[in-house]
């Protein structure tokens, strides 16, 4: 009985961190065959993520994606990675989904085929595939949770015997705790701490501050921590508390932070989860009474004048951009990262559409210029990235919902970016970001550039 | 040197490869011009523990990067990117006559990497390493399948690779130890092989009825993988190593059933009594056990047994008859067959039957009997029992290790492109001419 041989796809490696590269490859096609390159995942939310690329086999019957241009697809052009970073929900799923493992201690499964044909590839079941995982967690790589003092929020170690430079990672506001990047971090040599500042419910300032004091002690003092080589990562909100932290504290001296998508928003007195939770009222009523463009909260509270300045794009995606411009007008609302002594790295995209965040970061130069410390800054602005800028190969999220507090109201948030300039954003700024860590918290500068 | 002022980084990419699979090492952030010694230790199944380990000096940047840089010392030196695998030996201490093989392939090899201070070459326990790493090695592709397979009353695993298929399918067998060795079908599988690998000689059935299997045992196993409806049945290839080699080639030329679309003979000789079952076979060599030799070190040596060749033709398969193509893989360091004398006269035959066309033989100076996927640790002898020996013997293998590391490379490379070629080739003559 004969039977068609097929093709064989390779992916090599078929095991790697989700920051690595891979090569896929197909051999034994018919010469110059039209073939679609399918990316297939199920996530853990139990949605289906898809990318896909056409191509044509070469005289030997090969189609190389590292080599190859795409004609089509969910990418063009020659994009070795597209299959994953333009993964985006299978038609007919649900509106503003969001893709990000919560388990990083099992990989994200990621079946690749090929098909033949473009158009109507669909239509055929698939001529061979292949199987790879992504791990956010390198072998040896230690997960610890910690509840300690009354912090919270998991603790990731490298192998080996350490000590280690080490960094306080926060996420920005909404959903739990989020560990992917601390996990990563480890992978790429560093103790990782993802620190849960959003759940806990904090009375004052004062006592929030003292949370992050806290939380940074515990680090420091941890037996495979080099105390005078820890870092603050932050995104977003997470941000704010890197800068807040920097600026202010008598005790906590980083060697180093790293903001991306930047808010120095912080009005003296006030709890950021405060803060956010009226951010989400404002939302609330803002699509509770849509047609009303001027709203007037009688609350005391840092946001009620400004409140005018609702924006819902043509997808009716609401974008907090303009009223965030209005709101850090006035510096006496903002941290005063002047006061900042230590080298900074900041990292945002030029369509944020979530927040001012390309304006926050100029004004935080303008500001070290002024006191002379211009040098401690570093900055990228990535032109059409957009608010989430994840780590590399990530599928790019342009809008997603976000559920109102407590209520059943969902609004879809616009972080903005375009899809390439964004994925190619994620994967530049993950490596200037690993070779600004490398620099400050690994190798140890002379005595004179020290500050 | 103050710690604090140099932490060093050590990386491994990637960090879980297949086991066929390179790697790079890479330290950085060391003190430019420091000397530093990279070891991988390794704790096998059976509880020892191996090493390997290279010295190397810091460049200017402070950076070393294995591929690229040489080893000045330890368990290999010069240029070589895969030499803390393939280097590893017995930590001293041990007994002698390991090998290092793995019985469960459906967990990775686990390896620790470690950066140390200065130029160490003992008294490794004692030392704290400036960093490690853990990598993880494996057998299986994410998506293979493995099937135990007793249909037939067979003793096998049948390993599937991810996808629809349908595969090429091959059978795989190992030599005079027995067991069910499933490692090589295993890494077959990740290449796109639909894998059966045979226990023949210590099957369920033979330590039942003390019986040794015959030779339909063979045509099941090859009808069991044909019918599978994941197995392109048309295209099945069979590779054999050491006894392996005489089944492999007796069913390639004389088989009814079994029509083989290319055969791979490793490390044996098509010298057998034609026709001859697996226990006429044994007895065969039993009858010139006085042939055997020793070396200096009493390790015995086996080649003699099947010497000189015979020109009897019913003492040697008739390769003449070949249908399929052949690649044979020598060692010509080889103790324990005379797999070189074996392939000059299955040339010879070959030739004057006509089919040599067929024949394609790597030889390789220096290397040993045991011809092993790529990266496995050379073992110039090793303990073994037999089935027909009751107690265990130093077996001299053969190879120098460096040598016989490249051979093992290599072979698998070529040995990969071969099965390709006549299994999955056929529809585009230049398929595989690029790998």
């Amino acid at each position: 009985m004969t039977q068609a041989v097929p093709p064989i796809l390779s992916i090599t490696p078929s095991r790697a961190l989700v920051d690595e590269k891979f090569q896929v490859l197909v051999e034994n096609l018919p010469p110059g065959c039209p073939v679609t390159l399918h990316s297939l995942h199920h996530s853990e939310d139990k949605d289906d993520w898809e990318a896909y690329g056409h191509y044509v086999s070469d005289h030997r019957g090969v189609v190389s994606v590292t080599e190859d241009l795409s004609f089509g697809g969910t990418y063009t052009g020659k994009e070795p990675m597209g299959l994953l970073w333009s993964m985006r929900p299978v038609p007919g799923s649900r509106e503003g989904l969001r893709l990000r493992k919560i388990n990083v201690c099992t990989p994200m499964l990621v079946n690749i085929s090929v098909h033949s044909g473009h158009e109507d590839f669909r239509d055929r079941t698939p001529l061979a595939s292949a199987l790879a995982e992504r791990w956010y967690m390198a072998p040896g790589v230690k997960r610890i949770d910690i509840n300690k003092q009354g912090v919270q929020g998991t603790l990731f170690i490298p192998p080996g015997p350490g000590p280690f430079p080490t960094l306080l990672d926060m996420w920005g506001g909404g959903v739990g705790l989020l560990e992917y990047r601390s996990a990563l971090l480890a992978s790429r040599g560093y103790v990782s701490f993802s620190l849960d500042y959003l759940r806990s419910e904090h009375l004052s300032a004062d006592v929030e501050f003292k949370y992050f004091e806290t939380a940074f002690n515990i680090i420091r003092n941890h037996p495979q921590v080099i105390p005078d080589r820890v870092g603050i990562l932050g995104i977003s909100l997470g941000s704010t508390v890197a800068f807040n932290l920097t600026a202010y504290s008598t005790i906590i001296k980083p060697r180093c932070i790293v903001c991306i998508s930047s808010n120095h928003y912080h009005p003296p007195g006030t709890t950021l989860k405060a803060g956010f939770k009226i951010l989400s009222k404002y939302v609330l009523l803002t699509v509770c009474h849509e047609n009303l463009m001027i709203i007037q909260i009688i609350v005391t509270n840092m946001y009620h004048r400004h409140f005018h300045k609702a924006h819902f794009d043509e997808n009716n995606y609401m974008s907090w951009r303009s009223f965030g411009l209005d709101l850090i007008a006035d510096p006496s609302n903002n941290v005063e990262v002047g006061r900042i002594n230590c080298p900074m790295l900041l990292v945002n995209g030029c369509d944020d559409q979530n927040w001012p965040t390309v304006e926050t970061a100029e004004e935080v130069a303008r500001l070290l210029r002024e006191g002379g410390k211009e040098h401690l800054l570093s900055r990228l602005a990535y032109p059409g990235a957009g608010h989430l800028i994840e780590p590399p190969f990530s599928p790019h999220f342009r809008a997603t919902k976000f559920i109102i507090l407590n209520s059943k109201k969902k609004v879809i948030l616009l972080w903005g970016g375009h899809t390439k300039a964004h994925s190619d954003a994620q994967e530049d700024s993950w490596r200037k970001i690993l070779s600004f860590l490398q620099l400050h918290l690994y190798h140890s500068p002379s005595v004179k550039a020290k500050l | 040197m103050d710690r604090k002022q140099y932490c060093v980084k050590l990386s491994v990419q990637p960090s879980r490869g297949l086991m066929d699979e390179k790697f790079i090492v890479l330290v950085q952030n060391a003190l430019p011009g420091s000397q530093l010694t990279i070891r991988a230790l390794h704790q096998c199944e059976d509880g020892h523990s191996w090493e390997a380990f290279g010295h190397y000096t810091a460049d200017t940047t402070g950076t070393i990067n294995v591929s690229e840089d040489p080893s000045i010392g330890g368990t290999y030196s010069g240029v070589e990117q895969m030499g803390l695998l393939w280097s590893f030996r017995p930590i001293p201490g041990s007994k002698s006559g390991l090998r290092m093989r793995k019985k469960n392939i459906q967990t990775p090899m686990e390896v620790t990497i470690s950066v140390y201070q200065g130029h160490q070459t003992e008294g490794f326990a004692d030392l704290v390493p400036l960093s490690g790493v853990a990598v993880e090695r494996w057998y299986m592709a994410p998506g293979v399948r493995r099937i135990p397979v007793t249909e037939g009353g067979l003793t096998a695993a049948l390993f599937l690779p991810s996808g629809p298929g349908p595969f090429p399918g091959l059978l795989d067998l190992w030599g005079g130890g027995g067991q069910l060795v499933e490692y090589r079908a295993a890494l077959l599988a990740s290449h796109g092989f639909a894998s059966m690998a045979i226990d023949y000689l210590t099957a369920k059935i033979t330590m039942e009825t003390g019986k040794m299997v015959d030779n339909q045992y063979f045509e099941t196993a090859y009808r069991v993988l044909q019918q599978h409806p994941q197995v392109c049945g048309s295209k099945i290839a069979m590779i054999g190593l050491s006894f392996g080699t005489s089944i492999t080639l007796k069913m390639a030329v004389y088989s009814e059933v079994i029509k083989l679309s290319a055969a791979v003979c490793i490390s044996g000789s098509h010298v057998q009594p034609v026709d001859g079952s697996v226990e006429e076979i044994l007895r065969f060599f039993q009858k010139n056990g006085e042939k055997t030799r020793f070396s200096e070190k009493n390790e015995v040596i086996w080649r003699d047994l099947l010497l000189p060749i015979p020109t009897d033709p019913s003492l040697k398969v008739n390769v003449g008859r070949l249908q399929c193509p052949l690649l044979l893989v020598v060692g010509e360091d080889d103790q324990n067959w005379p797999s070189q004398e074996s392939a000059l006269d299955i040339k010879e035959m070959m030739a004057r039957a006509g089919n040599s066309h067929l024949l394609t033989v790597l030889s390789y100076p220096n290397a040993g009997h045991l011809i092993e996927p790529p990266y496995t640790p050379h073992a110039r002898s090793s303990t073994l029992k037999t089935v027909e020996i009751e107690e265990k013997v130093m077996c001299l293998w053969g190879g120098q290790t460096v040598e016989h590391s490249r051979a093992q490379e290599d072979a698998w490379k070529k040995m990969v492109v071969f099965l390709k070629e006549n299994l999955y080739g056929g529809r585009n003559p230049t398929s595989f001419s690029h790998l």
